[in-house]
C-alpha cells in the first residue's frame, strides 16, 4: 500500500501564559487505516527521535466515549466526519499531500494548558452547580417503583449520551455551552426522579454557565452538527423554556 | 429572579421579543406602503393623508415610541451580546469552517443587523426627517387644505436607480436577517416545539421572504414607472 | 505475611446481614474528623467517594484524567447484572452467586461473591434514583437482556453505553459532594506512592500532572480504585492512560498481589491492522448470536472472503463444539481463534484475524432485522476499518479486555496493609479466574456504594483518636523524595528510544508468552526477556521535556516502568500455576481434545505474592479457597 504524506500545521504553546504559534511538520508514509490520533503518535515518535518535544494532546479511551480527545481539524472540532470523535476519525478520509491545520478548542472558559490540551474543568463546575439528583446512597426506592414511559426514557438517554468533550463550545461562534448544559438539564428534567429539583437545577446550572464566561446561544445549530453524539438543539429549547417559565412565574 | 435578569438567556429573550415585535411593526409599515401602488392623484392623496395621520395621531405616537424603544433595545442588547461573544473567545481560530455546520445568515446576524441599522438611518433621514423637520412640498387638496407631500418625496427618491438599488439590497439583508432571526427567536423563548417545528420553520421562511419581497417591489415599481 | 480473609462466621446467606448489624460504627462527630483518600474516579472510586462523603467523612479524591467523568468505566458497553428477578425467570441471589462462582472457574471466594450478588439489586435502585436512563419496557418498567451464556435475563442496560450512564450517575453523586465541600477533588493528579507510618497506610504522594509538583496528602485510610492492568499488553481494550502504577506502589509497600496471571481475552475485537496500532476496540459479544466464525480451509488463502466457496470454509467453532457452536464462552472462542491463526489459517493483511460472517443471518432474517440488531456495531466497524459488514465478513481477533487479578483484599476489602483498601477491578476478589459479562460494572458499584462504606468503618472506628499526621513526617518526605528521584532519573537518562517503543516491545512479550495460552519453557524465557528489556529501558529510554510542566511523556514513562515489574510477576504467577483455568490456559494442562484442565486438588487457592525487592523473587502465599456451598465441576461446551 502506498503511504500517505501529509503536512501538519499544529498549534504549539508551552504553557497557559505562553503566546503560542503554529509549527509545520511533515509526516510521510502513513497507513490510511490509522486513526487520527495514531497519526499524531507517529508524529510524536518522529519528534522524539529528532529530540523535539512531542505535541501534547488529550486522549484516553480512543473508542469515542470518554470525551477526552479534542482537536479542531481544519476548522472543525473532531474533524470532518459527522458523529465522530477525533479518535474515531481515520486517515482514509484524507488525501495524499493534504495540509491539515490542528488547533486546540478555543474559548475563554477552556484555557489552553499546553499545545492542544485545554482545561475543561468549567464543565465539571457546571455539573457541580446542580447537574445531579440529590439522593444519598441507600435511600433509593425500588427501581420499578416509578414506571417511566419507554419514549421518555429514550429521550432522556439521547440527552444523557453527551460525552462532555466540549466540541459544542469549540464550534459555537459565541463559545456557548448551551448544548452541554441543556443536555444534562433535559436528561434530568425529563425523568420523574428529577422533578423535585427541576427548577433549582436549571437556575443554578445556567447561572454557573454564565459565570464561567461562556457566550450566549444564537441558535446557529453548529453544535448539533459537530456533536460527536449528535445531541439535538431541541434540548436547548427545552432548557430555555424551563428557565423562562420558572423565572417568569416567580 | 435577580439572576434571571442578568442571564444570557434573558438577554436573548429580550433580543428575541424586541425582534419579533419589530416584525409586527414591519407588517404594519408594509401595509401602509402598499398605498404607493395606487396610481394617480388618488394614490397621492390617500398616501399623504395616511402620512399625516401617522405623524399626528396620539395612539400612533405611542406605538412609535414603543417601536423606537424596541429598536434601541434590540440594538443595545445584541451589541452587548456580540461584544460578550468576542470576549468568550479571545483567541480566534486560524481556520474556521462554519459553512459546513451552519447557515451563513445565522453566523452573520450582526453584519446583517449593521447593514439594517445603516439602512434605517438613511431611510429615516430620507423620509421621517424630511416629514418632520424638512422643507416639504405640499399637496393642495380639492377642499383647499394643504398637506405635506410625502408621496412626491418618495416617488422622486426612487427615480434614482442607486437609491432604489440600495433599498432593494437592504431588503435582501432584511430577508436574511429575518430568515434566521424569526426562527431563532421562537427557539430562544422555548416555543419551537418539535411537533410544530415545520410550522415555525416554514412560517419563518414565509415571513423572511414575503415581507422584504413586497417591501422591495414598491421601489422597483416606482422606479420602473418613472422611466 | 498471614492472609486472614476475615470471613464472618455463620451460614453464607446471613454473613453480610450479620456483619452489617454488628460492625462497629463511627459516630457522626468523629466521621467529620476522619479523612479518607480515594484514588481513581471510575465506578468504584466515584461511588465510594460520594458515599463516604454523604456519610460525613472528609474525602479527598484523585484522578489522572482531566475530569472524574473520563475514567475508563465509561467505555463498558453491555450492561450490569443484578438479581432482581423482574423477568420472573427464576433468578435469585443464589443463582447470580452460583453463576459467578462457576463462571470464575472456581477460583474466587464464596463469601465475597455471595455478598456481591446480595447487594446487586440495590445498585439498580440507586442508579435509577440518580437518573440513569436504563432501557425500559413499554409499560415503563425496567428492561433486561440476557448475557454471557447464563439461563436468566438479569442484565440491565442503557443501549450500548451502560458503563457511560452508570459512571455519569456516580460522577453526578460525586459532583454533588464536591459542591457541598465534602469531597475535595484533584483532577490531573497521579498517585505516585503510598505513605506508610507504623505499618498503616497514612497517605499518598501525588503528582500534579500540569505543574509537575509533588504533593503530600494525609488520610486516616487510603482507598485504591485504580482499575486493571490490561495495558501491560500494550494493545488492549483499556484506555491509553489505564495503568497499574497505584496498585503497584501499594504492592511494593507491602500489599500482596493476587492471581496476576488471570487476564480475560475478549474474542470479538477489531484486529490489529499495523505496527502503529495504539489500542484495540471491542465489538459486543452479542454479534456471535447471529454471526458465524470461519477461516479458509487452505493455508494462506488470500482470496477475498466472498470468493471462497462454502465447501472451502472451515467453521471451526461449529466443527469443534457442535453443542455450543459460535456461542462458546469467551476464553474458549479466543483460544480457538488463536489456534487457527497460529496454524497459518488466519486472514487479513496480518494473518491475525478470523471472519465473522453475517451472510447466513442476512439471508435468513433479512438485512433489516440484522441492521436493527447490530446496526450500530456494523457502523462502528465500518468507521474503523472502512469495510461494510453487510457485504463482506467482519474480521475479528481476540484482545485483552479485563484483569481478574489484583491487590489481595480480605472480606473488608482491605489489603494486607492496614488502612489500605482496594475496590473494583483493582482488587482480585470476586471474579476468580474468569469474569462473566456484565459483572464488572456490578462489582465496581457494589464495592463503592454498598460494601466499602460499611467495612471501612470497622477500621476507622479504631482510629478515631489518631489526629491528622503532619505531612512533614519523615515517611512523607522519604516517599516524595523517592518519587522525585525516579522522575529525575527518567528525565536525565539521555537514552535513544521512546517510551512508546519500549512499551510496545514489552506488550509483545507478554502477549506472546502470557496471552491466550502459556507454557513452562516460554514463560521461563519470557521472564528473562522482560528483565533484560527492563534493564535496557532504564539505560536507554529517552524522555524529553521537563518536570515542571505538563509532560505526558514523563507520565507514561513512569507507568511503563511499573508495567515491566508487573509483567514479570504475571509470568511468575502463570509459571507457578500448573493447571488451566479460566483466563489462564497452560498448554501442558489440557484434555486430549484441547480443553482446559483444572487441578482442584492442588490449585484451589488464590496465588498471593509478597514483594521482596525488584531484583529478588517475590514470595508466594496461598489463600485456600474453601467451597462449602458450590462444588467445583469441569466445564464442558461440547
Amino acid at each position: 500500500m502506498s503511504g500517505l504524506d501529509l503536512t501538519l500545521k499544529i498549534w504549539r504553546q508551552k504553557s497557559s501564559v505562553d503566546n503560542g504559534g503554529f509549527e509545520t511538520y511533515d509526516v510521510k508514509g502513513l497507513n490510511s487505516h490509522m486513526s487520527f490520533l495514531e497519526m499524531m503518535d507517529v508524529l510524536n515518535e518522529q519528534l522524539v527521535t529528532q529530540n523535539k518535544e512531542p505535541v501534547a494532546f488529550d486522549h484516553d479511551c480512543r473508542e469515542g466515549i470518554c470525551g477526552m480527545c479534542s482537536m479542531v481539524i481544519n476548522g472543525r472540532p473532531h474533524g470532518p466526519l459527522k458523529g465522530t470523535t477525533t479518535c474515531q476519525l481515520h486517515m482514509r478520509h484524507f488525501n495524499n499531500g493534504d495540509i491539515i491545520t490542528i488547533e486546540p478548542w478555543r474559548a475563554k472558559a477552556f484555557p489552553v494548558i499546553k499545545d492542544l490540551v485545554v482545561d475543561r474543568s468549567s464543565f465539571d463546575r457546571i455539573i457541580q452547580s446542580g447537574g445531579y439528583i440529590s439522593v444519598n446512597t441507600g435511600s433509593a426506592p425500588d427501581g420499578n417503583a416509578i414506571p417511566i414511559p419507554k419514549d421518555i426514557a429514550e429521550e432522556a438517554f439521547d440527552a444523557a449520551a453527551c460525552i462532555g468533550c466540549g466540541a459544542c463550545v469549540a464550534t459555537c461562534k459565541n463559545a456557548s455551552a448551551s448544548l452541554f448544559v441543556s443536555a444534562k438539564v433535559s436528561q434530568l428534567s425529563l425523568l420523574p426522579q428529577g422533578q423535585p429539583e427541576r427548577k433549582e437545577r436549571v437556575n443554578k446550572m445556567v447561572a454557573q454557565m454564565d459565570s464561567e464566561g461562556f457566550g450566549h446561544c444564537t441558535n446557529t445549530g453548529a453544535c448539533e452538527v459537530e456533536c460527536p453524539k449528535e445531541i439535538s438543539i431541541e434540548y436547548i429549547r427545552k432548557m430555555n423554556l424551563d428557565y423562562n417559565v420558572n423565572n417568569i412565574k416567580s | 429572579m435577580n439572576n434571571y435578569l442578568t442571564s444570557n438567556i434573558f438577554r436573548k429573550v429580550l433580543a428575541s421579543l424586541s425582534g419579533l415585535f419589530l416584525v409586527t411593526f414591519l407588517i404594519g409599515h408594509l401595509l401602509g406602503n402598499l398605498q404607493l401602488f395606487i396610481p394617480g392623484v388618488e394614490g397621492q392623496t390617500q398616501f399623504n393623508k395616511y402620512a399625516f395621520f401617522m405623524t399626528t395621531n396620539p395612539v400612533v405616537k405611542l406605538l412609535s415610541i414603543i417601536t423606537y424603544s424596541a429598536i434601541f433595545l434590540h440594538i443595545f442588547i445584541t451589541l452587548y451580546l456580540v461584544i460578550q461573544s468576542k470576549r468568550a473567545r479571545p483567541v480566534q481560530y486560524a481556520v474556521s469552517n462554519g459553512k459546513d455546520n451552519s447557515s451563513w445568515s445565522s453566523r452573520n446576524m450582526s453584519v446583517l443587523g449593521t447593514v439594517l441599522l445603516f439602512f434605517l438611518i438613511v431611510h429615516l433621514k430620507s423620509f421621517w426627517y424630511e416629514m418632520h423637520f424638512g422643507e416639504m412640498p405640499y399637496q393642495y387638496l380639492s377642499d383647499g387644505t394643504k398637506i405635506k407631500d410625502l408621496h412626491l418625496i418618495t416617488t422622486s427618491a426612487f427615480q434614482n436607480p442607486f437609491y432604489t438599488f440600495f433599498y432593494v439590497f437592504c431588503m435582501v439583508a432584511l430577508s436574511l436577517h429575518l430568515k434566521h432571526g424569526v426562527e431563532s427567536a421562537i427557539q430562544t423563548v422555548g416555543l419551537k416545539i418539535p411537533s410544530y417545528e415545520k410550522f415555525f420553520k416554514y412560517g419563518a421562511m414565509l415571513v423572511a421572504f414575503s415581507i422584504p419581497a413586497v417591501f422591495a417591489s414598491i421601489p422597483i415599481y416606482l422606479y420602473v414607472s418613472s422611466l | 505475611m498471614i492472609l486472614d480473609s476475615k470471613i464472618p462466621d455463620g451460614p453464607l446467606e446471613s454473613k453480610w446481614t450479620k456483619y452489617k448489624s454488628t460492625v462497629p460504627l463511627v459516630s457522626p462527630a468523629n466521621k467529620r474528623k476522619l479523612e479518607i483518600i480515594v484514588v481513581g474516579t471510575g465506578l468504584a472510586g466515584a461511588s465510594a467517594a460520594s458515599s463516604l462523603a454523604e456519610m460525613g467523612y472528609q474525602v479527598k479524591s484523585f484522578c489522572f484524567q482531566d475530569s472524574p467523568r473520563r475514567a475508563h468505566s465509561i467505555a463498558a458497553q453491555g450492561g450490569i447484572n443484578a438479581a432482581k428477578n423482574y423477568q420472573n425467570d427464576g433468578d435469585s441471589v443464589y443463582r447470580l452467586f452460583y453463576d459467578t462462582i462457576k463462571g470464575g472457574d472456581y477460583r474466587s471466594r464464596e463469601a465475597n461473591v455471595y455478598r456481591l450478588a446480595e447487594v446487586s439489586a440495590s445498585i439498580i435502585d440507586q442508579c435509577v434514583a440518580q437518573g440513569v436512563p436504563f432501557a425500559r419496557e413499554y409499560g415503563g418498567t425496567l428492561d433486561n437482556r440476557s448475557f454471557g451464556g447464563v439461563q436468566v435475563s438479569r442484565t440491565f442496560y442503557a443501549r450500548g453505553q451502560t458503563g457511560q450512564q452508570l459512571l455519569l450517575g456516580a460522577y453526578s453523586a460525586l459532583s454533588r459532594q464536591i459542591s457541598k465541600g465534602n469531597v475535595k477533588m484533584y483532577n490531573r493528579h497521579e498517585m505516585v506512592d503510598i505513605v506508610k507510618i507504623d505499618g498503616k497506610a497514612r497517605g499518598v504522594i501525588v503528582r500534579n500532572l500540569l505543574t509537575g509538583e509533588f504533593n503530600r496528602h494525609f488520610g486516616h485510610a487510603v482507598v485504591l480504585a485504580t482499575g486493571g492492568y490490561g495495558n501491560v499488553y500494550y494493545l488492549s481494550t483499556n484506555a491509553m492512560g489505564s495503568n497499574v502504577t497505584a496498585a503497584w506502589k501499594a504492592y511494593k509497600k507491602g500489599a500482596a498481589f493476587s492471581n496476576p496471571c488471570f487476564t480475560q481475552i475478549h474474542p470479538t475485537c477489531i484486529p490489529v491492522s499495523g505496527e502503529y496500532q495504539s489500542k484495540l476496540t471491542l465489538m459486543s459479544e452479542s454479534l456471535r448470536n447471529d454471526g458465524r466464525i470461519w477461516v479458509p480451509k487452505k493455508k494462506g488463502d488470500n482470496r477475498s472472503p466472498n470468493e471462497i466457496p462454502e465447501e472451502e470454509r472451515d467453521y471451526y467453532l461449529e466443527r469443534r463444539y457442535p453443542a455450543f457452536g459460535n456461542l462458546v464462552p469467551r476464553d474458549v472462542a479466543s483460544r480457538a481463534a488463536k489456534e487457527r491463526c497460529d496454524e497459518g489459517y488466519g486472514v487479513g493483511e496480518t494473518g491475525l484475524a478470523v471472519y465473522l460472517d453475517f451472510e447466513n443471518a442476512i439471508n435468513r432474517l433479512g438485512k433489516d432485522i440484522v441492521s436493527a440488531r447490530y446496526g450500530n456495531l456494523f457502523a462502528m466497524y465500518d468507521k474503523i476499518t472502512g469495510d461494510d459488514p453487510y457485504s463482506t465478513p467482519m474480521r475479528i481477533f481476540p484482545a485483552v479486555h479485563y484483569t481478574m487479578g489484583g491487590l489481595w483484599v480480605d472480606y473488608d476489602l482491605m489489603t494486607t496493609v492496614p488502612g489500605l483498601y482496594a475496590i473494583g477491578e483493582c482488587n482480585f476478589s470476586d471474579h476468580g479466574a474468569n469474569r462473566l459479562g456484565a459483572s464488572a460494572l456490578m462489582q465496581g458499584l457494589a464495592d463503592g456504594y454498598f460494601v466499602l462504606p460499611y467495612t471501612i468503618g470497622k477500621y476507622l472506628s479504631q482510629d478515631i483518636r489518631t489526629t491528622p499526621i503532619k505531612t512533614d513526617h519523615e515517611a512523607f518526605v522519604e516517599a516524595e523524595n523517592d518519587a522525585k528521584e525516579r522522575n529525575k532519573k527518567l528525565l536525565n537518562n539521555n537514552g535513544n528510544r521512546s517510551v512508546e517503543s519500549f512499551h510496545r516491545d514489552l506488550g509483545k512479550i507478554v502477549w506472546d508468552y502470557c496471552g491466550m495460552s502459556r507454557n513452562e519453557s516460554s514463560l521461563v524465557t519470557a521472564i528473562e526477556d522482560i528483565k533484560q528489556l527492563r534493564e535496557k529501558f532504564w539505560k536507554d529510554v529517552k524522555v524529553l521535556g521537563d518536570e515542571k510542566s505538563y509532560n505526558p511523556e514523563l507520565d507514561k514513562a513512569g507507568r511503563v516502568a511499573d508495567f515491566f515489574e508487573l509483567g514479570e510477576l504475571m509470568m511468575r504467577d502463570a509459571l507457578e500455576r500448573n493447571e488451566s483455568c479460566g483466563g489462564h490456559f497452560r498448554e501442558e494442562y489440557q484434555t486430549k481434545e484441547g480443553e482446559a484442565l483444572r487441578d482442584d486438588e492442588e490449585y484451589t487457592f488464590a496465588s498471593t505474592w509478597e514483594f521482596k525487592g525488584v531484583n529478588h523473587p517475590p514470595i508466594l502465599h496461598k489463600e485456600d479457597l474453601d467451597f462449602k456451598t458450590v462444588h467445583p465441576t469441569q466445564r464442558s461446551y461440547k
